[in-house]
């Protein structure tokens, strides 16, 4: 099944040359060693992941909103020498980035400064002048980010994008490792994988230490949009695991004290935190969309008198903005006064004239993504785009550049992917999350998503992605794993 | 602390998981008695339609009834309420949104149900495969209110959880002796030499024939199985029990005066029954109708309160500020 993988011309996670990597040995032999079984092994986590109920839910379908999360039994390794580094690269990003938006609704020096033109500020569709003047919790906005990590194909991890607003995936991370403890428990006993369960716990601690009544057993809420989000199963399965309440916007009410209570059984009962993951626009019909149902008329008033927490804040999209994102390295050097550990991948500002000229005539080798977008939803690549599609972006671009930036196409690194019984590259990314609190915190690893379409880049579970388990394992330490049909010796 | 929303998803489906077991209990039943009576008894399948009050919804449809229509409408109907395959989906749906509160096995159990009804949802209109069927239907919701009853705190949730499941079986218990024994009763001069055998049926679709024996130990009559399956305190599908379960979780929640008096008045009803019938052969068919028809009114009653006291509260009204 092995013999004749082998990758495009990228990176690959796991072999090069046809041998395993460094920290990627034991896992390797393991897994060659199975032979067909892998295909079981296979199996077994699908019906695993339907028996857990593990779902996400596409928009587009009305009738049959769940489906089984797609799974790829064949774990993504990354040698915690590595892991450190990213780790710190990642903290590094977030502080400058919280720095970046209190300082944006504060004194707004960096715009003074010229670090960032004011017209990327004025022409930004996710600032909130609503938010200018306001001081959350120890001066955090984005206590929560999801940052999506790429490989290029000389080894180089870029960081692709950062999600401040709602960003999601992180209970997938923590659904896959229980499949593959399930699947591969023979394989856990004998290699150091570093555990990832400690997610919920860190961020019910963070959640916790920004209410405003210190000293109580806070009442937290997470707020959800409702079981046709797309991420319903992450926030039911977060609430649970942090023992906090799931709400809905018609679960909360802002009384006259412009506090905010939980309908409940006994009567009104205060919440203090609500780790909110309905977008900015629709969290208050007072202030933002009216025609909002998902929100609680009333919140921002709460919020702004320092009366319930709102994690992440509202107004910290501006920064996951991707103009914005271009800026990252020189927002870094600016606050921190130190160089970026984790490079961003080259960007093209389509509102730039000489960028954008060079970004039309290069259409071929480009990534065009709308500035305000998620999901992987607009993105043109050049390297598949049809003519149709190219003059279709290239108008788009004309007519509304500041919405427009563009990348040069990365090739992003594979990992032996079993598909249809054979194992085959595929490529992917990693979104680990960050928890900015009293203690930064950073996930070890993260959610690998993996485009299941042969040749595809795009990663995105709405879109034909699915995901692997990701395994932090130190090969200084880790024994050489037995071979699965070994017993245990007999002495 | 429960939301009422949530509160309201698990009373629901708690409902729907009793309905789902009760009907496929009494599809059970019926088919074996269907099986062993003789054809001159005119055990037809019309009744079964009767007994869950769906009916009207059938003869929308449908002009002739057949077997398999009618196992086919009350297990896999899509579209009306009833159904097996539909009440399984709703308590699914009912008890997602409400995952947070939910022991996670109790939850993969009810995916795995939820899967499985669809898989095999033909298996349960073929008289060789039903029986097997329904068996494993009954046996997945026990094994869920096992589950849930030895791994979730008995706290307000599993109160609402009690109370629904309380008050859809004694609906349930109600709309078989509603309709089935009416028809018996209707049918007491023809001196049937099977009405003991239909009235062992209606004992078996409640799983009360065995506690009978035992409890009341005369061979089965009209009156003794009416009085047990009523009046019993302690069968748990008699209608007296399942107050009694209800009372004891409301007993449980703030609030509960408005709904332990409708539950009180239920009760009432319950004991007057006895005095309906001093001649000691059981209430006129059309006396037990209406006296089926006002229990049935006294749970709906109970089930408004419910939802006036817990689950719509209106803000304004209701505020009760507690310290955290």
């Amino acid at each position: 099944m092995w013999d004749d993988y082998q990758s495009p011309g990228c990176w690959d996670e796991l072999l090069v040359d046809g041998e395993p990597r460094d920290a990627c040995d034991g896992v390797v032999r393991y897994l060659m060693s199975l032979g067909d079984e892998l295909g079981a092994r296979q199996e077994a986590a699908e019906l695993a992941i339907r028996s857990m109920g593990i779902t996400f839910t596409v928009y587009s379908e009305a009738t049959n909103i769940d489906r089984a999360w797609p799974f790829d039994v064949i774990p993504r390794v990354i040698s915690t020498q590595e892991w450190e580094r990213i780790s710190r690269g990642l903290v590094q990003r977030l502080t400058a980035l919280n720095l970046f938006v209190d300082d944006l609704y504060g004194a707004g020096k960096v715009v003074a400064d010229g670090v960032l033109p004011a017209e990327v500020l004025a022409t930004s569709v996710n600032y909130r002048p609503e938010c200018e003047g306001v001081r959350p919790p120890q001066g955090v906005w984005a206590h929560i980010c999801g940052s999506d990590l790429v490989r290029d194909a000389d080894g180089t991890m870029y960081v692709l994008e950062d999600n401040l607003r709602v960003p999601s995936g992180v209970s997938y991370m923590l659904e896959n490792r229980q499949v593959t403890k399930r699947v591969f428990a023979d394989l856990f006993r004998d290699l150091d994988i570093h555990p990832v369960d400690s997610y919920p716990n860190k961020l019910a601690g963070l959640l916790a230490a920004l209410s405003p009544r210190p000293g109580d057993s806070p009442v937290i809420a997470v707020l959800t949009p409702g079981v046709y989000n797309s991420a319903y199963f992450e926030h039911a399965s977060l609430a649970q695991q942090m023992g906090a309440h799931l709400v809905e916007g018609k679960d909360l009410v802002v009384d006259g004290d412009d506090c905010v209570y939980l309908r409940t059984v006994d009567g009104l009962v205060r919440v203090d935190v609500i780790y909110r993951r309905v977008d900015d626009l629709f969290l208050d019909p007072e202030v933002f969309r009216a025609d909002s149902t998902l929100g609680v008329r009333g919140l921002m008033r709460a919020w702004r008198a320092g009366n319930v927490a709102l994690a992440n804040a509202p107004g910290v999209g501006v920064a996951d903005d991707k103009v914005v994102y271009s800026y990252v390295p020189a927002l870094i050097r600016y606050y921190l006064d130190e160089d970026p550990l984790i490079p961003n991948v080259p960007t093209l500002l389509c509102a730039d004239d000489s960028d954008r000229a060079r970004v039309l005539s290069h259409l071929d080798e480009m990534v065009v993504k709308p500035a305000d977008g998620s999901g992987g939803y607009g993105v043109f690549v050049g390297s598949t785009a049809t003519a149709d599609m190219k003059d279709d972006v290239r108008r788009r671009v004309e007519a509304n550049p500041r919405s427009y930036i563009a990348q040069p196409i990365i090739r992003l690194s594979t990992a032996p992917t079993l598909c249809d019984g054979r194992i085959a590259p595929r490529h992917l990314d990693l979104r680990p999350f960050i928890l900015s609190g009293e203690q930064p915190y950073v996930t070890q690893g993260g959610l690998t998503r993996v485009a299941l379409n042969e040749g595809s880049l795009v990663v995105n579970s709405s879109q034909g992605g699915g995901s692997k388990d990701t395994w932090v394992i130190d090969p200084s330490v880790s024994a050489p794993p037995r071979h699965p049909h070994e017993g245990h010796s007999q002495s | 602390m429960l939301l009422s929303r949530v509160a309201e998803s698990v009373y629901w489906a708690a409902r729907y998981l009793e309905r789902a077991e009760a009907t496929a209990r009494l599809v059970h039943v019926h088919t074996e008695l269907f099986l062993d009576l003789p054809k001159a008894a005119g055990i037809g399948w019309t009744p079964l339609l009767a007994l869950t009050g769906s009916g009207e919804a059938f003869r929308d449809r449908h002009h002739e009834v057949s077997e398999e229509q009618v196992v086919d409408f009350l297990a896999t109907g899509a579209d009306h309420d009833g159904a097996i395959v539909a009440s399984i989906a709703r308590a699914h749906a009912n008890l997602r949104v409400t995952q947070a509160i939910l022991p996670i096995e109790a939850w993969e159990v009810l995916n795995e149900l939820h899967y499985w009804v669809n898989q095999t949802r033909n298996q349960a209109v073929d008289r060789r495969t039903r029986l097997a069927w329904t068996n494993q239907l009954i046996r997945q919701c026990q094994l869920l209110s096992g589950l849930l009853e030895g791994t979730m705190s008995h706290d307000d949730a599993y109160a609402f959880l009690e109370i629904g499941r309380g008050l859809e079986r004694a609906d349930m218990t109600t709309r078989i002796l509603d309709v089935q024994a009416g028809i018996l009763l209707g049918q007491r001069d023809d001196v049937s030499a099977y009405a003991d055998l239909t009235w062992m049926g209606v004992l078996r679709s409640l799983s009360a024939h065995q506690m009978f024996r035992r409890t009341v130990g005369s061979s089965v009559s009209g009156p003794a199985a009416l009085r047990f399956l009523l009046r019993d305190p302690q069968l748990p599908r008699s209608v007296e029990r399942c107050l009694i379960e209800i009372s004891r979780a409301l007993l449980e929640l703030s609030r509960h005066h408005q709904p332990m008096a409708a539950c009180a008045a239920i009760q009432q009803l319950l004991e007057r029954a006895d005095h309906d019938s001093p001649d000691g052969e059981g209430p006129t068919a059309t006396a037990l109708h209406e006296y089926s028809n006002r229990l049935q009114d006294g749970f709906a009653a109970l089930h408004e309160l419910l939802v006036a006291t817990y689950f719509q509260m209106k803000p304004s009204t209701s505020t009760v500020l507690l310290p955290v």
